[in-house]
Protein backbone atom coordinates (compact mmCIF):
# COMPACT_ATOMS: atom_id res chain seq x y z
CA UNK A 1 0.00 0.00 0.00
CA UNK A 2 2.63 2.77 1.44
CA UNK A 3 4.84 1.19 -1.76
CA UNK A 4 2.02 2.26 -4.52
CA UNK A 5 1.68 5.37 -2.99
CA UNK A 6 5.41 6.08 -3.07
CA UNK A 7 5.50 5.09 -6.62
CA UNK A 8 2.50 7.28 -7.19
CA UNK A 9 4.41 10.27 -6.19
CA UNK A 10 7.36 9.39 -7.72
CA UNK A 11 5.21 9.16 -11.12
CA UNK A 12 3.81 12.76 -10.74
CA UNK A 13 7.11 14.38 -9.67
CA UNK A 14 8.54 13.00 -12.65
CA UNK A 15 5.71 14.03 -14.53
CA UNK A 16 6.37 17.18 -13.19
CA UNK A 17 9.97 17.69 -13.99
CA UNK A 18 8.87 16.59 -17.23
CA UNK A 19 6.52 19.48 -18.25
CA UNK A 20 8.83 21.44 -16.46
CA UNK A 21 12.08 20.72 -18.52
CA UNK A 22 9.74 21.26 -21.68
CA UNK A 23 8.17 24.65 -20.15
CA UNK A 24 12.25 25.71 -20.16
CA UNK A 25 13.23 24.24 -23.64
CA UNK A 26 10.30 26.15 -25.18
CA UNK A 27 11.28 29.05 -23.05
CA UNK A 28 14.95 28.68 -24.64
CA UNK A 29 14.06 29.16 -28.25
CA UNK A 30 11.60 31.29 -27.11
CA UNK A 31 13.84 33.41 -26.04
CA UNK A 32 16.23 33.27 -28.54
CA UNK A 33 14.42 33.96 -31.50
CA UNK A 34 14.13 37.55 -31.88
CA UNK A 35 18.08 37.39 -32.25
CA UNK A 36 17.31 34.59 -35.03
CA UNK A 37 14.82 36.20 -36.75
CA UNK A 38 16.54 39.13 -37.29
CA UNK A 39 19.86 37.92 -38.58
CA UNK A 40 17.76 35.71 -41.00
CA UNK A 41 16.33 38.42 -42.72
CA UNK A 42 18.43 41.26 -42.29
CA UNK A 43 22.19 38.84 -42.11
CA UNK A 44 22.07 36.00 -43.47
CA UNK A 45 19.35 36.67 -46.50
CA UNK A 46 21.98 39.40 -47.64
CA UNK A 47 24.63 37.82 -47.17
CA UNK A 48 23.77 34.61 -49.34
CA UNK A 49 22.19 37.03 -52.01
CA UNK A 50 25.30 38.69 -52.18
CA UNK A 51 27.27 35.83 -53.36
CA UNK A 52 24.69 34.79 -55.78
CA UNK A 53 24.58 38.54 -57.07
CA UNK A 54 28.45 38.30 -57.15
CA UNK A 55 27.80 35.97 -60.07
CA UNK A 56 24.79 38.32 -62.12
CA UNK A 57 24.70 41.74 -64.38
CA UNK A 58 22.12 43.55 -62.75
CA UNK A 59 21.34 47.40 -61.74
CA UNK A 60 18.96 47.15 -58.81
CA UNK A 61 15.97 47.49 -61.61
CA UNK A 62 15.39 44.58 -64.29
CA UNK A 63 16.67 41.31 -64.64
CA UNK A 64 19.57 39.42 -63.84
CA UNK A 65 21.55 37.70 -65.56
CA UNK A 66 23.88 34.91 -65.00
CA UNK A 67 27.48 36.17 -66.18
CA UNK A 68 29.58 33.35 -64.29
CA UNK A 69 33.30 34.39 -63.01
CA UNK A 70 32.89 37.70 -65.44
CA UNK A 71 31.94 40.28 -62.29
CA UNK A 72 35.50 38.85 -60.64
CA UNK A 73 37.16 39.27 -63.92
CA UNK A 74 36.07 42.73 -64.46
CA UNK A 75 37.47 43.92 -60.67
CA UNK A 76 40.41 41.79 -60.96
CA UNK A 77 41.25 43.73 -64.44
CA UNK A 78 40.38 47.04 -62.66
CA UNK A 79 43.44 48.86 -61.78
CA UNK A 80 41.99 51.04 -59.52
CA UNK A 81 40.74 47.95 -57.46
CA UNK A 82 44.34 47.04 -57.23
CA UNK A 83 44.93 50.79 -56.35
CA UNK A 84 41.98 50.82 -54.00
CA UNK A 85 43.35 47.54 -52.24
CA UNK A 86 46.86 49.30 -52.13
CA UNK A 87 45.44 52.18 -50.53
CA UNK A 88 43.48 50.08 -47.99
CA UNK A 89 46.64 48.02 -46.65
CA UNK A 90 49.55 50.58 -46.98
CA UNK A 91 47.08 53.12 -45.30
CA UNK A 92 45.62 50.59 -42.59
CA UNK A 93 49.80 49.92 -41.82
CA UNK A 94 50.59 53.78 -41.46
CA UNK A 95 47.16 54.06 -39.02
CA UNK A 96 47.47 50.74 -37.05
CA UNK A 97 50.93 49.57 -36.64
CA UNK A 98 51.85 52.43 -34.60
CA UNK A 99 48.91 52.44 -32.71
CA UNK A 100 49.75 49.27 -31.36
CA UNK A 101 53.23 50.06 -30.10
CA UNK A 102 52.45 53.61 -28.56
CA UNK A 103 49.24 51.83 -27.00
CA UNK A 104 51.63 49.44 -25.12
CA UNK A 105 54.05 52.31 -24.06
CA UNK A 106 50.96 54.68 -22.71
CA UNK A 107 49.66 51.83 -21.14
CA UNK A 108 53.10 50.69 -19.71
CA UNK A 109 53.42 54.07 -18.25
CA UNK A 110 49.98 54.38 -16.79
CA UNK A 111 50.08 51.72 -14.87
CA UNK A 112 53.12 52.43 -13.02
CA UNK A 113 52.04 52.38 -9.47
CA UNK A 114 53.89 56.29 -8.79
CA UNK A 115 52.70 57.95 -10.83
CA UNK A 116 50.06 60.07 -9.88
CA UNK A 117 46.72 61.67 -11.53
CA UNK A 118 46.07 57.96 -13.68
CA UNK A 119 42.77 59.27 -13.91
CA UNK A 120 43.04 62.37 -15.57
CA UNK A 121 45.49 61.06 -17.93
CA UNK A 122 43.59 57.61 -18.74
CA UNK A 123 40.72 60.33 -19.60
CA UNK A 124 42.39 62.29 -22.02
CA UNK A 125 44.44 59.44 -23.93
CA UNK A 126 40.82 57.93 -24.22
CA UNK A 127 38.53 60.87 -25.15
CA UNK A 128 39.29 60.68 -29.16
CA UNK A 129 37.50 57.56 -29.19
CA UNK A 130 34.36 58.96 -28.48
CA UNK A 131 34.08 61.68 -31.18
CA UNK A 132 32.69 59.92 -34.43
CA UNK A 133 34.97 59.46 -37.40
CA UNK A 134 32.99 61.60 -39.35
CA UNK A 135 33.46 64.69 -37.06
CA UNK A 136 37.65 63.17 -36.83
CA UNK A 137 37.71 63.67 -40.44
CA UNK A 138 36.13 67.06 -40.72
CA UNK A 139 38.64 68.83 -37.54
CA UNK A 140 41.30 67.10 -39.83
CA UNK A 141 40.04 67.93 -42.91
CA UNK A 142 40.56 71.89 -42.18
CA UNK A 143 43.88 71.10 -40.15
CA UNK A 144 45.02 69.23 -43.20
CA UNK A 145 43.52 71.44 -45.96
CA UNK A 146 44.92 71.53 -49.53
CA UNK A 147 45.79 75.31 -48.61
CA UNK A 148 48.94 76.35 -48.18
CA UNK A 149 48.52 78.33 -44.54
CA UNK A 150 46.54 74.85 -43.06
CA UNK A 151 47.69 74.57 -39.78
CA UNK A 152 49.47 71.09 -40.62
CA UNK A 153 51.77 72.91 -43.34
CA UNK A 154 52.74 75.94 -40.58
CA UNK A 155 53.59 72.81 -38.53
CA UNK A 156 56.19 70.87 -40.63
CA UNK A 157 57.19 74.31 -41.81
CA UNK A 158 59.18 74.34 -38.20
CA UNK A 159 60.87 71.61 -39.46
CA UNK A 160 61.95 73.21 -42.85
CA UNK A 161 58.95 71.36 -45.27
CA UNK A 162 57.18 73.01 -47.63
CA UNK A 163 53.57 72.96 -47.66
CA UNK A 164 51.83 69.51 -49.32
CA UNK A 165 48.84 69.91 -51.11
CA UNK A 166 47.17 67.32 -48.67
CA UNK A 167 43.95 66.34 -50.46
CA UNK A 168 45.21 66.03 -54.11
CA UNK A 169 48.77 64.08 -53.34
CA UNK A 170 49.58 60.79 -53.19
CA UNK A 171 51.13 60.76 -49.67
CA UNK A 172 49.76 63.80 -48.37
CA UNK A 173 45.96 62.38 -48.16
CA UNK A 174 47.42 58.70 -46.96
CA UNK A 175 48.95 60.82 -44.32
CA UNK A 176 46.32 62.28 -43.20
CA UNK A 177 44.09 59.92 -43.31
CA UNK A 178 46.48 57.21 -41.63
CA UNK A 179 47.08 59.92 -38.39
CA UNK A 180 43.09 60.29 -38.09
CA UNK A 181 43.19 56.55 -37.54
CA UNK A 182 45.76 56.79 -35.11
CA UNK A 183 44.65 59.53 -33.08
CA UNK A 184 40.87 58.30 -32.92
CA UNK A 185 41.93 54.46 -32.06
CA UNK A 186 45.56 54.90 -29.56
CA UNK A 187 43.48 55.55 -26.87
CA UNK A 188 41.21 52.69 -27.26
CA UNK A 189 44.16 50.15 -27.58
CA UNK A 190 45.69 51.73 -24.59
CA UNK A 191 43.04 51.05 -22.24
CA UNK A 192 42.86 47.14 -23.46
CA UNK A 193 46.50 47.00 -22.65
CA UNK A 194 46.28 48.72 -19.38
CA UNK A 195 43.20 45.75 -18.36
CA UNK A 196 46.14 43.17 -19.81
CA UNK A 197 48.91 45.07 -17.59
CA UNK A 198 46.85 44.89 -14.26
CA UNK A 199 46.09 41.38 -14.93
CA UNK A 200 49.90 41.01 -14.44
CA UNK A 201 50.44 39.89 -11.08
CA UNK A 202 52.92 42.23 -9.01
CA UNK A 203 54.87 39.49 -7.46
CA UNK A 204 56.45 38.71 -11.14
CA UNK A 205 58.29 41.80 -11.15
CA UNK A 206 59.02 41.58 -7.89
CA UNK A 207 60.79 38.26 -8.46
CA UNK A 208 61.99 39.92 -11.43
CA UNK A 209 63.50 42.31 -9.58
CA UNK A 210 65.19 40.24 -7.04
CA UNK A 211 66.62 38.29 -9.38
CA UNK A 212 68.30 41.07 -11.01
CA UNK A 213 66.35 41.68 -14.23
CA UNK A 214 66.53 45.91 -15.15
CA UNK A 215 63.20 47.46 -15.99
CA UNK A 216 63.68 46.98 -19.86
CA UNK A 217 64.28 42.77 -19.70
CA UNK A 218 61.14 42.72 -17.59
CA UNK A 219 59.09 45.12 -20.48
CA UNK A 220 60.92 42.04 -22.75
CA UNK A 221 60.29 39.12 -20.95
CA UNK A 222 57.20 39.55 -18.13
CA UNK A 223 55.10 42.14 -19.78
CA UNK A 224 55.29 41.26 -23.35
CA UNK A 225 54.71 37.48 -22.86
CA UNK A 226 51.54 37.94 -20.14
CA UNK A 227 50.00 40.60 -22.69
CA UNK A 228 50.24 38.33 -25.64
CA UNK A 229 46.11 37.71 -25.48
CA UNK A 230 45.46 41.41 -25.41
CA UNK A 231 48.17 42.17 -28.38
CA UNK A 232 46.31 39.53 -30.97
CA UNK A 233 42.94 40.84 -30.00
CA UNK A 234 43.55 44.26 -30.68
CA UNK A 235 45.95 43.03 -33.87
CA UNK A 236 42.74 41.43 -35.10
CA UNK A 237 40.47 43.86 -34.39
CA UNK A 238 42.96 46.87 -36.00
CA UNK A 239 43.09 44.31 -39.37
CA UNK A 240 39.56 43.99 -40.03
CA UNK A 241 38.64 47.62 -39.02
CA UNK A 242 41.38 48.70 -41.43
CA UNK A 243 40.21 47.18 -44.44
CA UNK A 244 36.84 48.49 -43.77
CA UNK A 245 38.20 52.09 -43.75
CA UNK A 246 35.66 54.09 -45.51
CA UNK A 247 33.97 57.08 -43.28
CA UNK A 248 37.41 58.97 -43.10
CA UNK A 249 38.92 59.28 -47.10
CA UNK A 250 35.07 59.84 -47.68
CA UNK A 251 34.63 62.61 -45.56
CA UNK A 252 37.81 64.25 -45.45
CA UNK A 253 38.06 64.75 -49.16
CA UNK A 254 34.29 65.26 -49.28
CA UNK A 255 32.42 65.73 -52.88
CA UNK A 256 36.02 64.91 -54.68
CA UNK A 257 36.28 61.63 -52.60
CA UNK A 258 34.38 59.18 -55.32
CA UNK A 259 36.49 60.97 -58.04
CA UNK A 260 40.13 61.00 -56.98
CA UNK A 261 42.14 57.64 -56.51
CA UNK A 262 45.02 59.11 -53.61
CA UNK A 263 42.32 57.57 -51.03
CA UNK A 264 40.11 55.39 -52.64
CA UNK A 265 39.86 52.03 -50.63
CA UNK A 266 38.30 49.00 -51.36
CA UNK A 267 34.62 49.62 -49.51
CA UNK A 268 34.65 53.22 -51.60
CA UNK A 269 35.10 51.41 -54.62
CA UNK A 270 32.04 48.61 -53.94
CA UNK A 271 29.97 51.74 -52.83
CA UNK A 272 30.82 53.75 -56.28
CA UNK A 273 30.46 50.67 -58.18
CA UNK A 274 26.99 50.37 -56.41
CA UNK A 275 25.78 53.67 -55.24
CA UNK A 276 27.28 56.06 -57.93
CA UNK A 277 27.37 53.63 -60.92
CA UNK A 278 24.89 50.83 -60.66
CA UNK A 279 26.27 48.23 -61.01
CA UNK A 280 25.03 45.90 -58.75
CA UNK A 281 27.03 42.35 -59.82
CA UNK A 282 30.69 43.66 -59.56
CA UNK A 283 30.25 45.56 -56.13
CA UNK A 284 28.58 42.51 -54.92
CA UNK A 285 32.30 40.42 -56.55
CA UNK A 286 34.22 43.30 -54.51
CA UNK A 287 32.11 42.34 -51.39
CA UNK A 288 32.50 38.69 -51.47
CA UNK A 289 36.68 39.40 -52.69
CA UNK A 290 36.90 41.85 -49.44
CA UNK A 291 35.30 38.99 -47.04
CA UNK A 292 37.91 36.79 -48.27
CA UNK A 293 40.59 39.52 -48.00
CA UNK A 294 39.26 39.87 -44.14
CA UNK A 295 39.19 36.91 -43.25
CA UNK A 296 42.57 35.81 -44.82
CA UNK A 297 44.29 38.56 -43.30
CA UNK A 298 42.89 38.44 -39.82
CA UNK A 299 43.78 34.88 -40.08
CA UNK A 300 47.36 35.27 -40.93
CA UNK A 301 47.83 38.27 -38.38
CA UNK A 302 46.31 36.10 -35.67
CA UNK A 303 48.71 33.32 -36.67
CA UNK A 304 51.43 35.59 -36.70
CA UNK A 305 51.23 37.22 -33.35
CA UNK A 306 50.24 34.30 -31.31
CA UNK A 307 52.89 32.36 -32.98
CA UNK A 308 55.54 34.97 -31.90
CA UNK A 309 54.65 34.76 -28.77
CA UNK A 310 54.31 31.40 -27.81
CA UNK A 311 58.09 31.32 -29.75
CA UNK A 312 59.07 33.91 -26.98
CA UNK A 313 57.69 31.42 -23.75
CA UNK A 314 59.29 28.50 -25.33
CA UNK A 315 63.17 30.02 -25.73
CA UNK A 316 62.13 31.47 -21.77
CA UNK A 317 61.38 28.16 -20.62
CA UNK B 1 67.26 57.42 4.32
CA UNK B 2 63.62 57.26 2.80
CA UNK B 3 63.57 60.69 1.86
CA UNK B 4 66.38 60.10 -0.23
CA UNK B 5 64.46 57.24 -2.18
CA UNK B 6 61.61 59.25 -2.61
CA UNK B 7 63.19 61.90 -4.43
CA UNK B 8 65.18 59.22 -6.58
CA UNK B 9 61.77 57.79 -7.62
CA UNK B 10 60.39 61.29 -8.85
CA UNK B 11 63.35 62.27 -10.94
CA UNK B 12 62.72 58.68 -12.67
CA UNK B 13 59.11 59.32 -13.28
CA UNK B 14 60.17 62.78 -14.64
CA UNK B 15 59.96 61.62 -18.53
CA UNK B 16 56.97 59.09 -17.54
CA UNK B 17 54.88 62.38 -16.79
CA UNK B 18 56.35 64.52 -19.67
CA UNK B 19 55.51 61.32 -22.60
CA UNK B 20 52.10 61.06 -20.63
CA UNK B 21 51.13 65.01 -20.84
CA UNK B 22 52.20 65.47 -24.43
CA UNK B 23 49.80 62.44 -25.34
CA UNK B 24 47.16 64.12 -23.27
CA UNK B 25 48.11 67.20 -24.95
CA UNK B 26 48.12 65.71 -28.58
CA UNK B 27 44.84 63.67 -27.77
CA UNK B 28 43.09 67.10 -26.65
CA UNK B 29 44.18 69.18 -29.23
CA UNK B 30 41.96 69.23 -31.81
CA UNK B 31 38.90 69.19 -29.63
CA UNK B 32 40.54 72.48 -28.55
CA UNK B 33 41.06 73.61 -31.90
CA UNK B 34 37.40 72.85 -33.24
CA UNK B 35 35.85 74.67 -30.34
CA UNK B 36 38.27 77.85 -31.56
CA UNK B 37 37.70 77.21 -35.06
CA UNK B 38 34.17 77.32 -34.20
CA UNK B 39 34.55 80.63 -32.83
CA UNK B 40 36.17 82.08 -35.46
CA UNK B 41 35.38 83.54 -38.77
CA UNK B 42 36.32 81.54 -42.05
CA UNK B 43 39.04 83.81 -42.84
CA UNK B 44 40.93 83.57 -39.47
CA UNK B 45 41.94 80.27 -40.99
CA UNK B 46 43.76 81.69 -43.78
CA UNK B 47 45.94 83.73 -41.27
CA UNK B 48 49.61 83.11 -40.48
CA UNK B 49 50.72 82.46 -37.89
CA UNK B 50 47.30 80.35 -37.49
CA UNK B 51 45.02 81.45 -34.64
CA UNK B 52 44.84 79.69 -31.53
CA UNK B 53 42.76 81.45 -29.38
CA UNK B 54 38.56 80.93 -29.22
CA UNK B 55 37.32 84.52 -30.69
CA UNK B 56 33.46 86.05 -30.95
CA UNK B 57 31.24 84.06 -33.61
CA UNK B 58 30.57 81.35 -31.97
CA UNK B 59 26.79 82.13 -32.21
CA UNK B 60 27.14 83.79 -35.92
CA UNK B 61 28.77 80.23 -37.13
CA UNK B 62 26.08 77.90 -34.92
CA UNK B 63 23.16 80.20 -36.90
CA UNK B 64 24.97 79.68 -40.20
CA UNK B 65 24.71 75.94 -39.38
CA UNK B 66 21.30 76.13 -38.94
CA UNK B 67 20.45 77.95 -41.74
CA UNK B 68 22.15 75.54 -44.11
CA UNK B 69 21.65 71.73 -42.47
CA UNK B 70 18.20 71.00 -40.15
CA UNK B 71 20.87 70.43 -37.43
CA UNK B 72 17.93 69.93 -34.19
CA UNK B 73 15.96 67.93 -36.57
CA UNK B 74 19.14 65.46 -37.25
CA UNK B 75 19.90 65.75 -33.90
CA UNK B 76 16.88 64.19 -32.71
CA UNK B 77 17.00 62.12 -35.26
CA UNK B 78 20.03 60.71 -33.79
CA UNK B 79 18.77 60.34 -30.33
CA UNK B 80 15.86 59.03 -31.38
CA UNK B 81 17.71 56.16 -33.12
CA UNK B 82 20.23 55.36 -30.97
CA UNK B 83 17.56 55.23 -28.01
CA UNK B 84 15.40 52.60 -29.49
CA UNK B 85 18.16 50.95 -30.93
CA UNK B 86 19.69 50.69 -27.35
CA UNK B 87 16.27 49.60 -26.08
CA UNK B 88 16.08 47.12 -28.65
CA UNK B 89 19.21 45.64 -28.50
CA UNK B 90 18.94 45.37 -24.70
CA UNK B 91 16.09 43.46 -25.13
CA UNK B 92 16.94 40.92 -27.74
CA UNK B 93 20.36 40.39 -25.92
CA UNK B 94 19.52 39.86 -22.42
CA UNK B 95 16.57 37.04 -23.53
CA UNK B 96 18.83 35.21 -25.35
CA UNK B 97 21.63 35.36 -22.76
CA UNK B 98 19.38 34.53 -20.56
CA UNK B 99 18.72 31.38 -22.52
CA UNK B 100 21.87 30.58 -23.11
CA UNK B 101 22.70 30.96 -19.71
CA UNK B 102 20.01 29.28 -17.70
CA UNK B 103 17.98 26.41 -19.89
CA UNK B 104 18.87 23.18 -21.31
CA UNK B 105 17.57 23.17 -25.15
CA UNK B 106 18.57 20.95 -28.18
CA UNK B 107 21.36 22.36 -30.18
CA UNK B 108 22.07 25.00 -28.05
CA UNK B 109 25.46 25.24 -28.30
CA UNK B 110 25.26 24.99 -31.92
CA UNK B 111 22.87 27.97 -32.11
CA UNK B 112 25.63 29.91 -29.53
CA UNK B 113 28.61 29.17 -32.09
CA UNK B 114 26.59 30.64 -34.87
CA UNK B 115 26.33 33.62 -33.16
CA UNK B 116 29.81 33.91 -32.51
CA UNK B 117 30.12 33.30 -36.17
CA UNK B 118 28.16 36.21 -37.45
CA UNK B 119 30.71 38.70 -35.94
CA UNK B 120 33.45 37.20 -38.31
CA UNK B 121 31.04 38.31 -41.08
CA UNK B 122 31.89 42.08 -42.29
CA UNK B 123 28.99 44.19 -42.94
CA UNK B 124 29.71 45.39 -46.27
CA UNK B 125 29.28 41.87 -47.37
CA UNK B 126 25.49 42.50 -47.12
CA UNK B 127 25.74 46.28 -48.05
CA UNK B 128 23.79 45.73 -51.57
CA UNK B 129 21.04 43.00 -50.63
CA UNK B 130 20.43 44.66 -47.62
CA UNK B 131 20.10 48.61 -49.35
CA UNK B 132 17.94 46.29 -51.79
CA UNK B 133 15.62 45.45 -49.17
CA UNK B 134 15.12 48.01 -47.26
CA UNK B 135 13.68 50.30 -50.58
CA UNK B 136 11.85 47.55 -51.50
CA UNK B 137 9.95 47.46 -47.98
CA UNK B 138 10.06 51.30 -48.68
CA UNK B 139 12.14 52.14 -45.16
CA UNK B 140 14.72 54.44 -47.58
CA UNK B 141 14.84 57.63 -45.46
CA UNK B 142 13.16 56.62 -42.67
CA UNK B 143 14.55 56.06 -39.16
CA UNK B 144 13.42 52.43 -39.06
CA UNK B 145 15.68 51.47 -41.86
CA UNK B 146 18.70 53.43 -41.22
CA UNK B 147 17.84 51.10 -37.25
CA UNK B 148 17.39 47.49 -38.54
CA UNK B 149 21.13 46.65 -39.36
CA UNK B 150 21.90 47.75 -35.59
CA UNK B 151 19.49 45.15 -34.07
CA UNK B 152 22.42 42.40 -34.96
CA UNK B 153 24.77 42.37 -31.56
CA UNK B 154 25.75 39.13 -31.27
CA UNK B 155 28.33 40.83 -29.03
CA UNK B 156 25.57 42.03 -26.33
CA UNK B 157 24.10 38.08 -26.22
CA UNK B 158 27.54 37.05 -25.41
CA UNK B 159 28.07 39.64 -22.57
CA UNK B 160 24.88 39.13 -21.24
CA UNK B 161 25.03 35.25 -21.40
CA UNK B 162 28.50 35.65 -19.19
CA UNK B 163 26.77 38.32 -16.78
CA UNK B 164 23.74 36.16 -16.28
CA UNK B 165 25.71 32.94 -16.01
CA UNK B 166 27.98 34.41 -13.22
CA UNK B 167 25.55 36.98 -11.39
CA UNK B 168 21.73 35.53 -11.26
CA UNK B 169 21.90 32.08 -8.78
CA UNK B 170 20.14 29.23 -9.75
CA UNK B 171 18.94 28.33 -6.36
CA UNK B 172 17.05 31.88 -6.60
CA UNK B 173 15.42 30.39 -9.75
CA UNK B 174 14.67 27.36 -8.74
CA UNK B 175 12.89 29.29 -5.12
CA UNK B 176 11.01 31.63 -7.71
CA UNK B 177 9.91 28.55 -9.61
CA UNK B 178 8.51 26.79 -6.39
CA UNK B 179 6.86 29.50 -5.69
CA UNK B 180 4.97 29.09 -9.22
CA UNK B 181 6.69 32.26 -11.00
CA UNK B 182 6.75 31.66 -14.91
CA UNK B 183 9.93 31.92 -16.61
CA UNK B 184 9.71 35.06 -18.07
CA UNK B 185 8.19 36.25 -14.35
CA UNK B 186 11.93 35.09 -13.29
CA UNK B 187 13.58 37.33 -16.37
CA UNK B 188 11.21 40.46 -15.22
CA UNK B 189 11.28 40.53 -11.51
CA UNK B 190 14.70 38.80 -10.78
CA UNK B 191 17.49 38.72 -13.92
CA UNK B 192 16.47 42.42 -15.20
CA UNK B 193 17.47 43.89 -11.70
CA UNK B 194 20.54 42.26 -11.16
CA UNK B 195 21.79 42.85 -14.72
CA UNK B 196 21.60 46.54 -14.15
CA UNK B 197 25.35 47.57 -14.45
CA UNK B 198 25.71 44.84 -17.72
CA UNK B 199 22.88 47.02 -19.18
CA UNK B 200 24.77 49.70 -18.57
CA UNK B 201 28.10 48.39 -20.33
CA UNK B 202 26.15 47.27 -23.46
CA UNK B 203 23.90 50.15 -23.66
CA UNK B 204 27.06 52.53 -23.98
CA UNK B 205 28.71 50.25 -26.54
CA UNK B 206 25.67 50.53 -29.05
CA UNK B 207 24.45 53.90 -28.29
CA UNK B 208 27.83 55.38 -28.98
CA UNK B 209 28.47 52.90 -31.63
CA UNK B 210 25.17 53.74 -33.68
CA UNK B 211 25.82 57.70 -32.89
CA UNK B 212 28.93 57.30 -34.85
CA UNK B 213 28.32 54.79 -37.52
CA UNK B 214 28.36 56.79 -41.05
CA UNK B 215 28.37 54.27 -43.61
CA UNK B 216 24.94 52.48 -43.81
CA UNK B 217 23.52 55.67 -43.03
CA UNK B 218 24.87 57.78 -45.58
CA UNK B 219 23.33 54.28 -47.49
CA UNK B 220 19.69 54.75 -46.70
CA UNK B 221 19.11 58.33 -45.90
CA UNK B 222 18.95 60.99 -48.33
CA UNK B 223 16.86 63.00 -47.66
CA UNK B 224 17.66 66.19 -45.54
CA UNK B 225 14.61 65.63 -43.07
CA UNK B 226 15.96 61.88 -42.48
CA UNK B 227 19.71 63.04 -41.84
CA UNK B 228 21.55 61.78 -38.81
CA UNK B 229 23.89 64.21 -37.01
CA UNK B 230 26.90 62.28 -38.89
CA UNK B 231 24.98 62.36 -42.20
CA UNK B 232 24.18 66.45 -42.13
CA UNK B 233 27.86 67.18 -41.20
CA UNK B 234 29.10 65.41 -43.80
CA UNK B 235 26.84 67.49 -45.88
CA UNK B 236 28.12 70.32 -44.65
CA UNK B 237 31.51 69.38 -46.55
CA UNK B 238 30.39 69.16 -50.10
CA UNK B 239 30.08 72.77 -51.25
CA UNK B 240 32.03 73.94 -53.73
CA UNK B 241 33.59 76.96 -50.76
CA UNK B 242 33.15 75.12 -47.49
CA UNK B 243 32.93 78.09 -44.75
CA UNK B 244 35.41 76.42 -41.80
CA UNK B 245 34.30 78.42 -39.15
CA UNK B 246 30.39 77.31 -39.99
CA UNK B 247 32.10 73.35 -40.46
CA UNK B 248 33.75 73.46 -37.21
CA UNK B 249 30.95 75.10 -35.33
CA UNK B 250 28.80 72.01 -36.30
CA UNK B 251 30.81 69.16 -35.82
CA UNK B 252 31.65 71.11 -32.28
CA UNK B 253 27.98 71.19 -31.24
CA UNK B 254 27.46 67.27 -32.76
CA UNK B 255 30.42 66.54 -30.27
CA UNK B 256 29.43 68.44 -27.48
CA UNK B 257 26.86 65.94 -26.05
CA UNK B 258 28.78 62.90 -26.35
CA UNK B 259 31.82 64.92 -24.45
CA UNK B 260 28.95 65.33 -21.90
CA UNK B 261 27.69 62.02 -21.52
CA UNK B 262 31.47 60.45 -21.45
CA UNK B 263 32.10 62.96 -18.90
CA UNK B 264 29.63 61.68 -16.69
CA UNK B 265 29.95 58.17 -17.51
CA UNK B 266 33.41 57.73 -17.82
CA UNK B 267 34.05 54.94 -15.39
CA UNK B 268 31.58 52.95 -17.50
CA UNK B 269 32.82 53.80 -20.60
CA UNK B 270 36.02 52.68 -19.81
CA UNK B 271 34.85 49.68 -18.48
CA UNK B 272 33.11 48.98 -21.22
CA UNK B 273 35.63 49.05 -23.39
CA UNK B 274 37.59 46.09 -20.90
CA UNK B 275 34.93 43.89 -20.71
CA UNK B 276 34.61 43.58 -24.25
CA UNK B 277 38.33 42.60 -24.59
CA UNK B 278 38.75 40.21 -21.26
CA UNK B 279 37.29 37.30 -22.48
Amino acid sequence: MENVHKQARASTVKAKKLSEKKKDMISGYLYVAPFFIVFGIIGLYPAIFSIVLAFQKWNGLGEMEFVGMNNFAIVLQDPLFWKSLYNTVLMGLMGTAPQLIVGIILAYFLNMAVIRFTNFFRVTIFMPYITSMVAVALVFGVFFSSNESALANYVIGWFGFDPVSWKTSEWGAKIAISLMVFWRWVGYNTIIYLAGLQSIPKDLYEAATIDGANKVQQFFHITIPLLKPFIVLTVFMSTVGALQLFAEPTVFLGSSAFSRDEAMTVVMYLYRDAFNLGSFGTASATAVLLLIIIVGAAALNTWLTSGAGSKKRGVKS
Amino acid sequence: MKQQHKSKLNKSTIPVYVVLTIASLLSLFPFYWMFVMATRPSAAYNSIPPTILPGGMLVENFQKVLDTIPFFQAMWNTILLCTTVTVAVLIISSLAGYAFAKFEFPGKNFLFICILLTMVIPPQLGLIPQYYLISQLGWLDTLLGAGVLFLLNPLGIFLMRQYISQSVPDELMEAAKLDGCSNFRIYWSIVLPIIKPAFATLGIIVFTLVWGEFLWQFTVLRDPSSYTLQVALASLNNAFRVDFGMLLSGVFWATVPLIVIFLFFNKWFISSITEGSIK
